[in-house]
C-alpha cells in the first residue's frame, strides 16, 4: 500500500514536471506545478512530516501560486512564436539536465546505504507533528525564524519599488 | 518502507526537470516557475533525511526554504512587471543589455 501511494504520487509529480516544461502558455504551467506540489505534499505525509506537508498547500500551493497566477494574468501575455531559432539551447538544456540527472543517480548508487539507519525506527508518534516543530522553531531555531521575519521584509519592500516603476513613468 | 534511493531518485528526476526548465523555457513565468521545481526537489531531499535519521529539526530548514522561495517569487515576478512594463514583452530573448 505505501508503495502504490509512492508510485502513484511520484508518477504524477514527474508528469506534471514534464507538462510544466512542454506547455507553450504560462497559465498551464502555473496549473502543473500545483499539480507537482500537491503531489510532492503527499509524499511529504508519507514520509510523517504532516505539517510541512500542509505547509506546502498552504503556503505554496495556496499563496505562492496565486501570486504567479495574478502575474500571468495581469501580463496579458500575447502568444509569441514559442518554438523555434533556440534548437541549440534545447539539445544543451536536455544535455544538461540528463547530466546532472546521470551524476545524480550515480552518487546515489555508491554512498547512500540500503540499511537502515536506526534512527529511522526509533521516531516517536509525534514525529512532524505541528507542536514538535512549534517548539523546535520558538525554542532551538529562534534566530533563523526571526532572520526570516527580515528577509521577508525586505522583499516586501524590494518588490514594491520594483513593482511600482518610477514616478514620471506613471503618470 | 519505501528505499531512500527511490526518494532521492524522484528528487533528482524533479531537479533535472528543473535545470532543463531554466535553460529551454524562453518566458520568465516558466522560467521562474522551473527555480520553484529546483527548490522543490532540494526540500524532498530535506524531509526524506528527516525521516532517514529521524531528526525533525530538519523541517525547519524546509520551512526556511519556503520563505526564502516566497521570497524569491515576490521579487522576481515584481522583475517580470517591471520588464513587461519597459519592453512589452516578457520573453528572455529581448533581454540583451548586458550582452555586449
Amino acid at each position: 500500500m505505501d508503495a502504490i501511494v509512492f508510485w502513484i504520487a511520484a508518477g504524477v509529480a514527474v508528469a506534471a514536471a514534464v507538462n510544466l516544461i512542454i506547455q507553450a502558455r504560462p497559465i498551464n504551467s502555473v496549473l502543473s506545478l500545483v499539480v507537482v506540489l500537491f503531489a510532492l505534499a503527499v509524499i511529504y505525509l508519507q514520509l510523517s512530516a504532516e505539517f510541512i506537508a500542509a505547509l506546502q498547500i498552504i503556503i505554496y500551493a495556496g499563496a505562492i501560486m496565486v501570486l504567479f497566477l495574478f502575474v500571468v494574468m495581469l501580463l496579458n501575455l500575447k502568444q509569441g512564436d514559442e518554438e523555434g531559432r533556440r534548437g541549440v539551447l534545447h539539445s544543451f538544456g536536455l544535455l544538461l539536465g540528463g547530466a546532472i540527472l546521470l551524476e545524480i543517480s550515480i552518487v546515489i548508487r555508491l554512498f547512500v546505504p540500503s540499511a537502515i539507519h536506526p534512527g529511522a525506527q526509533a521516531i516517536t508518534s509525534n514525529f512532524g507533528s505541528v507542536g514538535q516543530i512549534g517548539r523546535l522553531l520558538f525554542d532551538d531555531y529562534l534566530l533563523p525564524f526571526e532572520l526570516t521575519s527580515i528577509l521577508l521584509l525586505i522583499t516586501v519592500a524590494g518588490a514594491l519599488v520594483l513593482a511600482a516603476g518610477r514616478r514620471e513613468e506613471r503618470e | 518502507m519505501i528505499p531512500l534511493s527511490h526518494y532521492l531518485l524522484l528528487s533528482a528526476i524533479i531537479f533535472g526537470l528543473g535545470v532543463v526548465g531554466v535553460i529551454i523555457s524562453r518566458n520568465l513565468i516558466k522560467l521562474l516557475m522551473s527555480v520553484e521545481l529546483m527548490l522543490n526537489a532540494a526540500n524532498l531531499v530535506f524531509i526524506t533525511f528527516a525521516r532517514w535519521y529521524g531528526d525533525p529539526g530538519v523541517h525547519i530548514f524546509v520551512f526556511i526554504v519556503f520563505v526564502v522561495a516566497a521570497a524569491e517569487a515576490a521579487v522576481g515576478l515584481s522583475l517580470v512587471i517591471a520588464v513587461f512594463r519597459r519592453k512589452e514583452s516578457v520573453d528572455v530573448d529581448i533581454l540583451r543589455l548586458l550582452k555586449g
